[in-house]
């Protein structure tokens, strides 16, 4: 089978293209390395099939990222290229198009965001740069399909220009870049819009720091007010009008209790079913993903949607670089830290755009101890807020210190180097709607298809091991610890192995037990901090191998010592 | 004081909104290729957009993009400064 790549520099639209050319549905964003693995999807040529691969974007054959490393080797493989080239920014995208040409594989260009030429007042004259490359050129616009029919169509054109050199140098290419584009594009006089005076109040040094915390501060608030509006308006009354008379009356005809009543409903706690409590397959295990946590699920992820491809989150990473570079991290981490506050998994993967491997082993140590996904999220302030807001408050605040200094202090410990921040800031753009809401789709119904069967299952194991008198026995073993260190009872062991499978199901069997608010708060910090789930997990070992796994792991249980017993010392 | 043409600073020194030429990299030849990919290079205009806080990185304008860069590497970017500074 042909295989198609799709190589360009960041954000220039590459995974908006793939989407259109391929009809697979996948995350685009505005900003540099959304893309840190590669996707395939499937292409129709004629009567046959051809695998097109989205490349993470780079700016040049010469790799200083894992991302950027991931892109030139799948080069190898490659039987034609399609380049994408912003065409707002010519000089800088044929750099690394003539550096393809060299490689000698059949290639087409898509000059995308032709729409933002216009405004932006630059001219290109397509046909004299297809003259000067010796390529196919093809004006696209990735968000709305333009022009990608055609592209689809003139495939079968791209070809090895007859004019193909290699350049002995940087300089010499760059000679050449020039000259093209001298010869092809006009640039003219525009208006001041609205996204420039944006622009200047988020990057004013005072200004933005204040638009920031307004920002962060207006997203929590969004994904509480959109989470528990949904839970309270949709999810709740679903659950509470319709589905507890099923789940009644199939108790009744189950006779109230025995093995099979545990199992699907649960106990009921004072003749009727509490779905935080019940702990059944059918009560608790279907409510805490599909009630208690989908509706952050969906609030977090929508918020994110709009903060990426509004082109926010390189700004912030600018304005948090000082601060990131005494965790051993510079400004960019911010955004494998955001993407692990909707899941753990994809922010531990988006560390691969930090250059060195000290940053990369801090970040994703960090993600693991301080970050909570939504889900836990979710049942953090289902079960925690339930006692109180500040107590939620006291769980962030402990997690956030953690993660500092856990930082600063890995800083010092992990040998190696932490470059300097470097990177290209997206200009601000209106959310296109469209994207965001598949972009949504995607991640929630990815959520549901993973998390929904492990839930189940958890429910269903903890149920038999509960029966079997399993988890009696091992917390005697970890008393000590637990009652000791932390001044928990000894019941919190099985929801703390639980957390091993699923942090959402582990805090809603804390949410359980009769535990006191102090004792929420600990537990839960605990439960968020000690060992990231089986997920996550997988992802850690892949993405730092054995031995530093094993080091994050050690770090992550050390830090969970002190915190609890800090907790306990001072709560 | 006026200021005229041809007066050499640092990235970092410049102020917010002025505009000059990359004249030179003082940096091994890892970031010279990390800042040519990227369109830094000599000979080039820019412009310092912003600065941030505590010698935080500062963002510049090179064509229609905006590259930040950290306050260490913006002092190693040498500028020639184009116009006549009112």
């Amino acid at each position: 089978m042909m295989h198609i790549l799709l190589v360009g520099n960041p954000n220039v639209g590459k995974s908006a293209l793939f989407s259109r050319l391929t009809g697979t549905h996948i995350i685009a964003s505005n900003y540099p390395g959304t893309t840190v693995g590669f996707t395939k999807g499937y292409l129709k040529l004629g009567e046959e099939r051809a695998e097109l691969i989205d490349v993470p974007g780079t700016y040049t054959l010469e790799p200083s990222s894992r991302a950027e490393e991931v892109a030139v080797q799948m080069l190898k493989d490659g039987d034609l290229i399609i380049n994408i080239v912003d065409a707002t920014n010519l000089e800088r995208n044929l750099n690394l198009t003539l550096q393809l040409l060299e490689r000698r594989i059949p290639m087409i260009v898509a000059l995308n965001m032709w729409d933002d030429t216009r405004h932006r007042g630059v001219k290109v004259d397509v046909a004299k740069l297809e003259e000067l490359l010796g390529v196919p050129i093809v004006p696209t616009v990735g968000v709305t399909g333009q022009g990608v029919r055609e592209l689809v169509g003139r495939l079968s054109e791209a070809r090895v220009p007859e004019n193909a050199r290699i350049y002995s140098s940087s300089d010499e290419r760059w000679a050449r870049v020039g000259d093209i584009v001298s010869h092809v594009q006009s640039l003219s006089h525009r208006h001041h819009t609205w996204y420039e005076s944006l622009e200047d109040a988020t990057s004013h040094p005072v200004g933005g720091i204040v638009i920031a915390l307004l920002v962060l501060f207006g997203t929590f608030w969004f994904v509480r007010f959109i989470g528990e509006g949904i839970i309270n308006y949709a999810a709740s009354p679903l659950f509470g009008q319709l589905w507890t008379p099923v789940l009644m009356k199939l108790s009744l005809a189950l006779g109230g209790g025995g093995f099979w009543h545990n199992i699907l409903i649960g106990k009921l706690i004072g003749g009727q079913i509490d779905y935080y409590q019940s702990f059944g397959l059918l009560s608790t295990g279907l409510y805490i993903p599909l009630a208690a946590v989908l509706p952050y699920i969906i609030a977090f992820y929508l918020a994110l949607g709009i903060l990426e491809d509004v082109g926010y989150l390189p700004r912030l990473a600018v304005l948090m670089d000082t601060v990131m570079h005494r965790l051993g991290l510079h400004g960019y981490a911010i955004i494998p830290t955001i993407l692990a506050f909707g899941c753990n998994v994809p922010g531990i993967m988006a560390t691969r755009i930090l250059e060195s491997r000290k940053q990369r082993f801090i970040a994703a140590t960090l993600i693991s101890i301080g970050v909570p996904c939504a889900a836990l999220q979710a049942m953090i302030m289902g079960v925690v807020g339930h006692k109180g807001l500040e107590y939620v408050a006291m769980v962030y605040g402990s997690l956030f210190i953690s993660w500092v200094i856990t930082g600063l202090i890995l800083n010092r410990a992990v040998k190696g180097f932490n470059p300097e921040l470097l990177v290209e800031i997206p200009p601000y753009r209106l959310p296109p709607w469209r994207v965001i809401g598949e972009k949504l789709w995607l991640r929630v119904s990815g959520f549901i298809k993973e998390a929904l069967p492990i839930i189940l299952g958890t429910v269903l194991v903890v149920n038999i091991l509960y029966t079997l008198g399993v988890f009696d026995a091992l917390g005697n073993i970890v008393a000590p610890v637990l009652t000791g260190l932390w001044g928990l009872p000894k019941e919190t062991i099985a929801a703390l192995l639980v957390g091993f499978l699923r942090k959402d199901a582990a805090m809603g069997m804390l949410g359980s037990l009769a535990l006191t608010a102090k004792q929420l708060v600990i537990s839960s910090t605990v439960l968020a901090m000690f060992f990231p789930c089986v997920a996550s997990f997988v992802i850690l070992a892949r993405e730092l191998g054995i031995r530093d796994l094993l080091k994050a792991i050690g770090i992550m249980l050390a830090a969970v010592l002190v915190m609890g017993s800090l907790q306990k010392l001072i709560l | 004081m006026t200021m005229y043409r041809n007066e050499q600073l640092t990235l970092a020194q410049m102020r917010t909104g002025q505009t000059g030429t990359v004249v030179g990299v003082h940096g091994g030849p890892g970031l010279v290729r990390r800042l040519d990919a990227l369109g830094i290079r000599p000979g080039k205009q820019v412009t310092k957009i912003s600065s941030t806080l505590f010698h935080g990185p500062i963002t510049l304008g090179v064509d229609s993009a905006r590259v930040a860069v950290g306050f260490g590497m913006a002092r190693r970017i040498i500028v020639n400064i184009d116009k006549r500074l009112p």
